[in-house]
Parts: C-alpha cells; sequence; structure tokens
C-alpha cells in the first residue's frame, strides 16, 4: 500500500471556506481591544440589559428544570405568541403550527434559507453596504452574492432599477435588510412596492431580515412580507437580539410559506435540534405587553439619534438621517483619509472606536459607522472628542 | 409623562443645549418649556439623589403610619398640612387602607424621632394612632441603584 504525502491542515479546508477572507471588523476588534479606555461607538448590540422581566423569567425556567430540548419548530406557545405578535404588529398572518421556525437568532435563520433554496451557481442580490455576513453566508451556501450599491445621496434607498439591472436567469432570491445596518436607513412604502411588484415579474424569492423593525423612529414600519402576493414568496427573518436587548439569548425565528420553513426545518433539525430552551422561555416573556417592554429604550435610541447626527452635523461630517436601528453613518471622506485610516486615527489619538464604513462593503468607502447603542454620557464625551480630531484635520 | 419632564426627572443638570439635541428642538424652546414648568409649579424643585448610607452620619429615617379623624371642612387637608410643616417631616401622603396618612421622618438618632412621634405628632388633636417603622437600607430610591453593580463587559467591535 503506497502513503500518500500528508496535507497540511490548512489544505483540509474546504476551499470556498479557505478563501473566504476574515470580517473587517475582526482586524478592527483586535486593535480595539488591546487598548484601554476607549469610548466605542463600534458595537452592534444594545447597551442595555435584557429588561429585568424576561431575565427573571428565563431564571425561573431553570428553577423548574426547564431545561429539555423543545420541538424543532420551537416551543409550540412561543410560536403562537409570535403570530400573535406578528399579525398585530405588522399584519402578518403565518400559522404556528408550520409556517414559523425559532432559530438561533437572525443569523441561524438567513443560513437556514439560504442553505434551503440555493443549489450551486444560483445567484442572490443583496444590497451594500450591509451586515458583514449576508456575502459570507450566500458563498457558503454554494450561491452566487451579486451586490447593490445603495448611496448616501439617494438616502442608502434601494430602487427597483437598481435590483432589476442585476436579475439575471441564475437569480434565485432578493435580501434585504430595513432598517439597515449600518446606514440606518429604512424603505419607504413606494419603493416597497417596487421591489415586490418586481420580485412579482421576476419571480424571485425575498429573504427580508426585519431585525431592526421595531427599532423604527420615523413612522411605522411595514413589512415586505405584508404587501399583497408576497407572503407564498417572501421568507421573514426577525427576533429578539436588538428591541428586546436579547443578543446573547441568540433567539430569532423564520416566518414563511409551509414548505419553505418545512425545508428550513430539516437543515435546522439535524444541525441545532432546536433553539435554547431558556432563551425560548424569555422569548414568551418578552412577547407579553411587547411594545411596553421595548418603549423606554426605542425612546432612549431616539434621544441618541437625535443628539449623535446633531453633533456629527455640527462639526461638519455629513450624515444620511438614520431612520432606524442604531447607527448613523456619517461621510468622512472630505478630511482626506479613507475610512479605516479615520477609525484608525481616530482611535490612536482620541481613544473613540467607529467602524471603517468599508467593513459594511466595498461601497462604504468614505464613511464609518457610529453606533449610538452605547450610553448618553459615553456618546457625549465621543462627540467632544471626534470634535476635536476632526477640527485639528480640517 | 412629557419626553422633556422625563429627561429633567432622570438628570435634572442636563443642560438646555443637549437637552435641545436630544428632542431635536431649539435651545430657546427648551428653556422656555422649563420655565413654564417651574412657573406653573408643574417643577417643584431639583435636588442630588443622596444615598445616605455611604455618608458617614448616624441620620435616621423612619416611616410613620398616621391614623387620623378628618374635619368636618376641610377633610384630611387641615391636619395634614399641619403635620407637613415639621420640618422633621421630608415626605407626607394621603392613604388608601388601613391608615390615612404615610410619613417620611427623619432625626439625628433614634431617640430624636421618638420624642418628635411622642410630644408632637401624637399629641396633635385629631391624631388617633401612630405606627413607627425604621429605615434600615436603601436598595433604590426614585429609581436609582444605591449599589452601584460592576458593568457587565461587552466586546468592544461588533458587527
Amino acid at each position: 500500500m503506497m502513503l500518500s504525502a500528508s496535507k497540511s491542515p490548512l489544505d483540509r479546508v474546504a476551499a470556498h471556506v479557505r478563501d473566504m477572507p476574515p470580517s473587517g471588523i475582526r482586524d478592527f476588534f483586535e486593535i480595539v481591544s488591546t487598548m484601554k479606555d476607549v469610548i466605542s461607538l463600534g458595537i452592534g448590540e444594545p447597551d442595555f440589559a435584557s429588561p429585568w422581566k424576561i431575565r427573571e423569567s428565563a431564571i425561573y425556567s431553570l428553577e423548574r428544570g426547564v431545561t429539555h430540548y423543545t420541538s424543532n419548530l420551537g416551543l409550540l406557545s412561543l410560536r403562537k405568541a409570535i403570530a400573535g405578535y406578528l399579525g398585530q404588529t405588522y399584519q402578518l398572518d403565518y400559522n404556528p403550527a408550520d409556517e414559523i421556525l425559532v432559530t438561533v437568532g437572525v443569523s441561524e435563520g438567513l443560513d437556514l434559507a439560504l442553505r434551503a433554496i440555493l443549489e450551486p451557481g444560483d445567484e442572490v442580490i443583496y444590497h451594500e453596504p450591509c451586515y458583514v455576513s449576508y456575502n459570507p453566508l450566500i458563498s457558503f451556501a454554494h450561491g452566487v452574492p451579486v451586490g447593490v450599491v445603495t448611496t448616501a445621496e439617494d438616502d442608502f434607498r434601494l430602487t427597483r432599477e437598481a435590483v432589476e439591472a442585476k436579475i439575471t436567469p441564475k437569480t434565485k432570491a432578493l435580501l434585504l435588510n430595513f432598517p439597515n445596518n449600518p446606514t440606518g436607513a429604512a424603505l419607504g412604502e413606494k419603493d416597497l412596492h417596487a421591489l415586490a411588484a418586481l420580485a412579482v415579474e421576476h419571480d424571485l424569492l425575498v429573504i427580508t431580515d426585519e431585525i431592526y423593525a421595531e427599532l423604527t423612529y420615523e413612522g411605522t414600519h411595514t413589512s415586505i412580507a405584508s404587501l399583497p402576493g408576497m407572503k407564498d414568496r417572501t421568507l421573514f427573518l426577525h427576533g429578539f437580539s436588538k428591541a428586546w436587548a436579547m443578543t446573547g439569548l441568540r433567539l430569532g425565528y423564520a416566518c414563511g410559506p409551509k414548505a419553505l420553513v418545512g425545508a428550513m426545518m430539516k437543515i435546522h433539525q439535524y444541525s441545532m435540534l432546536c433553539a435554547p430552551i431558556t432563551s425560548q422561555e424569555a422569548g414568551l416573556e418578552a412577547l407579553r405587553n411587547p411594545a411596553d417592554t421595548i418603549a423606554g429604550m426605542k425612546d432612549e435610541y431616539r434621544r441618541r439619534r437625535n443628539y449623535i447626527t446633531s453633533c456629527l452635523e455640527d462639526m461638519g461630517l455629513p450624515c444620511v438621517f438614520p431612520r432606524g436601528a442604531f447607527y448613523a453613518f456619517p461621510r468622512v471622506a472630505e478630511l482626506g483619509l479613507s475610512s479605516k485610516e479615520f477609525a484608525l486615527k481616530l482611535l490612536d489619538e482620541e481613544k473613540v472606536a467607529v467602524v471603517p464604513g468599508t467593513a459594511f462593503g466595498a461601497c462604504g468607502k468614505g464613511f464609518v459607522r457610529c453606533s449610538y447603542a452605547t450610553s448618553m454620557d459615553e456618546i457625549k464625551e465621543a462627540m467632544v472628542r471626534m470634535a476635536r480630531f476632526v477640527k485639528r484635520l480640517a | 409623562m412629557d419626553e422633556l419632564l422625563k429627561l429633567l426627572k432622570e438628570n435634572a443638570r442636563e443642560t438646555p443645549e443637549n437637552l435641545a439635541r436630544m428632542l431635536n428642538q431649539s435651545v430657546e424652546e427648551i428653556q422656555r418649556r422649563i420655565q413654564d414648568y417651574e412657573k406653573r409649579g408643574v417643577i417643584r424643585g431639583y435636588q442630588a439623589v443622596v444615598n445616605r448610607d455611604a455618608l458617614d452620619s448616624d441620620l435616621v429615617t423612619a416611616v410613620i403610619e398616621v391614623k387620623v379623624t378628618p374635619e368636618r371642612e376641610g377633610g384630611f387637608n387641615h391636619i395634614a398640612k399641619r403635620i407637613s410643616k415639621f420640618e422633621e417631616v421630608s415626605s407626607l401622603y394621603l392613604m388608601s387602607g388601613t391608615f390615612d396618612l404615610l410619613l417620611f421622618v427623619s432625626g439625628r438618632d433614634l431617640k430624636e424621632v421618638a420624642w418628635f412621634v411622642a410630644e408632637k405628632l401624637a399629641t396633635i388633636p385629631g391624631v388617633l394612632s401612630t405606627a413607627t417603622h425604621f429605615m434600615l437600607k436603601t436598595y433604590k430610591a426614585d429609581g436609582v441603584y444605591m449599589d452601584v453593580e460592576d458593568d457587565v463587559e461587552r466586546l468592544k467591535v461588533t458587527p
């Protein structure tokens, strides 16, 4: 028998994983985490702990010994609560029996959706700048990510025309995220209807990540899934991380037509089995009087948004007024530094961390993301430091 | 409650400039509204929330339940106002239930509070009975925690 030459550990990694560049946010994180006394506007999660009544009900469930597997789809009581909440809040109509799957955050939901629908070479259109995981998750599922650029000049709108220009016979799905991380953009009714019509015309599936839905500060949030004719071609992804401040509890859900949710459930049942039961118990409590539970945090975000955008404007960093989520995305290009240079210099000289816009796609060039999911006191101090920094550069 | 009032209740020292930015209004408008609240008596004052337990002092506070006889004219108001005039009384509320008035009374030590109850409060015509409870420790007052818990660490940069 011939012994073949031993592969190096790296050779054993699948090519499509090996060739994926690490997240642009990662190396920046490494730098920031070595520094002391940094005020970070780089954090994409609430500064609030989950509301006490939610934590308390999780504790109580542990006391009662509720520590077992749940149904693969998630606790029926939780799915019923989700159905009730979505119906009341977003006029969405999902059957808790087979149209709702409780997932480990929207991240898992999105991964399942992509793995369930994509065959090698299928294209998925998504918009940039965007959350860091969209492009890699499409690739990991053997799909082809097709980015559409949105611009500050156009208030980071996603227009029908821009999407249509990228449609090919291989286009399988359109992936949306509004309110948007990192721009804070929300989609107007007109664009929403136009995109829905486009999806129908080209028979596309829409995957919509609406994790920031409740954190909409101007008007009310409308889900594309609620538009006429869209339910059967939409996978609606949502969860508890942002509005309920439950990021680390990793709890989300995917809703859609039975066949699609069933396909996702197949992958979920073999890979994840179920979302953690303690988190599901917490989720149940989160959906009791949900509007009251999140109102205080939402009001605080709104005030911080007003504060931060007004300060950025005063220091000469124009910023599209964020209508949702908890990020401001000012342009720094006029200062003669790249996004990354700006972020590194600001960190070095004033100990304020912001995330370079390029972490969210090439078209984030010239921008930085400032999260206002940090305390008002920290934001105030960060704005003083940033203004001083910008003044020196100008 | 209106958002401006809520913010001032949380932090009365917040500057009009910051309030203006947060509420997306002009500084002048914020100043005008605060003045209006003061004039109308909606805002009755501004105080620091002091953690007494952190002070080196033996000051004691008692919560006292008082039963009184309401008067034919004026009901509880007359006697309540009379009791509230003692400077030992820091708060006074009319209550429903098994007693009528709830008092917060502070004194240099236990003896002083006991003396106030026996000599002043209980002897007021119309006061039928008193029940005095001494406070041992404050955990939370007016929405403010007295013990500061360590910050939970968050990753410094996340997507």
